[in-house]
């Protein structure tokens, strides 16, 4: 009997240090993320940086994204799901995260497609028919010209833009600050600076609502 | 604790909860590595966390009742653990060459992660596992074949 007691007393012991250690973890971990994020304000946005949603909204996201990620896909409907429910309120603001291999072409496409305007259309595009392209986490860039056609744009000056030095550097840039901020899954927001506690949708739902009643 | 006062039955049963309390440690400071503090485990880890996770659920199996057979099913595990710890350590000691190594993708296994006090690693604390489970596995046997 006492051997049970032991065991059970054990056992509930090494699950409680696993708790509290876990808990002492993500809060430190929580106060550091803010400290990072507070030191590399600057790596939030940059010039290039394509944007949705009225200019003086006072609520900012930043959103991290691949465009063969498939959890960036679902989040994408419910960010402007957001941004409807609050007009003129938030801004949208993408970052290229490409961590699926293959993925920095797509970037790059997006880039170009930027210059000529049709960064929105063509992000659309992909996420529409990423289930057609990038199965599994196997991305096929080469495939995604196909579902390009009803976007409207200039195909050769795409290609162009894409081989240029100017979409490169912003890329590269993208990335850089991808690792200044700690970013290492995609989609990874920021709200007004600050991350998400934890991922999920409830999560980044709180952390605009908390923001949209800080701003207004 | 009344195994002095009950030797018979029990003789044996410590040192194979004592295997319990470092296996179930072993696996809850994994996860905590993995999980909570987010580093990705490499392929040889992940071998060795095969051998380790089930000794968690299978020795509590031989402690109620104390079962004398314990050994025949918790000692293959925790060899074959035992061996991949060894060669982990070796492959990041350099004693083994790294192109060797069977890992190419991911978390190289040769990256070390952590070093606690200039010396502990990952793969260490696994192989001192392992090898206190093997010893007070031995020890069991012995005291139960008294």
């Amino acid at each position: 009997m006492n051997q049970k007691y032991l065991f059970g007393f054990a056992a509930a012991l090494l699950m409680m240090v696993f708790v509290i250690a876990t808990l002492v973890h993500n809060t430190e971990k929580g106060e550091r993320l803010d400290d990072m994020v507070t030191q590399n304000r600057s790596a939030l946005v940059r010039d290039h940086s394509p944007t949705l949603g009225a200019a003086d909204a006072r609520v900012h996201i930043v959103e991290f994204l691949d465009p063969a990620c498939e959890t960036c896909r679902s989040f994408y409907p419910f960010v402007k799901q957001m941004m409807a429910a609050a007009p003129g309120r938030i801004r949208v603001i993408v970052r290229y995260a490409p961590f699926h291999d293959g993925s920095d072409q797509l970037v790059k496409m997006l880039e170009a497609a930027r210059m000529q305007g049709k960064f929105w259309e063509t992000l659309e595009a992909m996420f529409a028919s990423q289930p057609n392209w990038a199965a599994h986490h196997n991305p096929q860039p080469d495939l995604v010209w196909n579902y390009l056609d009803g976007v409207g744009l200039d195909m050769a000056k795409l290609k162009a833009d894409m081989a240029s030095s100017a979409v490169e550097a912003a890329v590269r840039q993208d990335l850089e600050d991808a690792r200044a901020l700690n970013v290492t899954k995609t989609p990874e927001f920021f709200v007004n600076g600050r991350p998400m506690p934890s991922f999920g949708y409830e999560q980044l739902q709180n952390l605009v609502q908390d923001e949209l009643k800080a701003a207004y | 604790m009344s195994t002095q006062a009950n030797p018979l039955p029990t003789a044996g049963w410590t040192p194979v909860f004592l295997c319990w309390l470092i296996a179930a440690g072993s696996m809850l400071g994994a996860l905590f590595l993995g999980e909570v503090m987010g580093l990705p485990p490499c392929v040889l880890c992940w071998w060795q966390r095969i051998a380790m996770f089930p000794l968690v659920l299978i020795l509590p199996a031989g402690m109620f009742p104390l079962d004398r057979k314990v050994l025949r099913y918790a000692l293959p595990l925790a060899l074959v653990g035992w061996l991949v710890a060894l060669f982990h350590l070796l492959l990041v000691a350099g004693v083994i060459p790294e192109r060797i190594q069977p890992c190419s993708r991911g978390v190289s296994c040769k990256e070390v992660q952590i070093e606690w006090f200039g010396f502990v690693t990952i793969p260490m604390l696994s192989l001192l596992a392992f090898s206190l489970i093997i010893g007070l596995l031995l020890l069991a046997k012995h005291r139960m074949s008294k």
